[in-house]
């Protein structure tokens, strides 16, 4: 899988309540699938088939205890797939401290050099 | 200069974020910076995303996408359609996250010069208010209610760990 589909499979588990519920459960501690299924209205089998979706994604790993498999989170993945959004504002903040900074350069060129494309559009209108 | 302040208008009832902001340069400068792929690499996105693809067939129809690479590697993309072009004035196009392929949102871009200046209007709708609160809150808070604080607090623990 490469990294985008890794990613891609990351955000995918993580659009789902009942995942997002099961990863904040884990974040207190490790569970077993019937510890994990304690607080929601659904067998084990469904709650596996989520715990499987979340493994796949890399978000939870399972212990080998025979019996219990406890679900872990990986906080790392899960670092990963929130810091690399941010939040809207930080993003656009950003981007438009580099435009300021853009356009003022471009507009320092337009100065210098008559003949720049932006001048000419500019003209034409 | 102290940098303009940008303002995020956020619809309660509505999937719309609505984004203002002023810069100091003519709308026809504005609108090449937003529409050409030459332009766009130098500004769009957060210094730590290196935008290693773009493309822009701008006019009505035609098809944009960009790829941002972070730190580590792994790239992202977006995509979407034109579906309208009023330059300098205005451009309407579709928007998608490739991993959320289904949250189809529609960007409008609104440029009015003010002596010299431009006022940029960005309206974006979403096709619902889940995929609108994944957006502004980066993903992993949408839909939460309370019950995940805990998940929050790690979410804040972690990123104040960085």
């Amino acid at each position: 899988m490469s990294a985008t589909d890794a990613l891609n499979a990351t955000f995918a588990a993580l659009a789902d309540p009942t995942r997002r519920a099961i990863l904040a459960r884990l974040a207190k501690g490790d569970a077993s699938v019937v510890e994990l299924s304690a607080p929601f209205a659904m067998s084990q089998p469904a709650v596996t088939k989520h715990v499987q979706v979340l493994e796949r994604a890399g978000l939870v790993s399972r212990g080998r205890t025979a019996q219990r498999r406890p679900c872990h989170l990986e906080a790392r993945r899960l670092k990963q797939a929130v810091e690399w959004l941010g939040t809207y504002r930080q993003f656009w903040e950003e981007s438009y401290g580099r435009l300021d900074e853009y356009l003022a350069e471009l507009q320092q060129k337009e100065k210098k050099d008559g003949s720049s494309k932006a001048r000419n559009h500019r003209r034409s209108r | 200069m102290e940098a303009a302040k940008l303002e995020i208008i956020v619809d309660p009832a509505r999937p719309i974020i609505t984004t203002r902001r002023m810069v100091a340069a003519p709308r026809a400068l504005v609108f090449e910076v937003f529409s050409k792929p030459e332009h766009i690499k130098h500004w769009m996105g957060p210094r730590a995303l290196e935008m290693v693809s773009c493309e822009m067939d701008l006019r009505p129809g035609g098809k944009w996408r960009f790829v941002h690479r972070a730190p580590d590697g792994q790239d992202f993309g977006f995509h979407g359609e034109f579906r309208e072009i009023d330059a300098p004035a205005r451009m309407v196009r579709t928007f998608i996250f490739e991993p959320w392929p289904d949250a189809e949102a529609l960007e409008t871009l609104l440029l009015e010069e003010k002596n010299g200046k431009t006022l940029i209007t960005t309206t974006t709708v979403h096709n619902s208010m889940e995929a609108r609160d994944a957006m502004l809150k980066g993903g992993m808070e949408a839909g939460m209610t309370e019950g995940y604080e805990r998940l929050d607090a790690l979410l804040v623990t972690m990123q104040a760990a960085r």
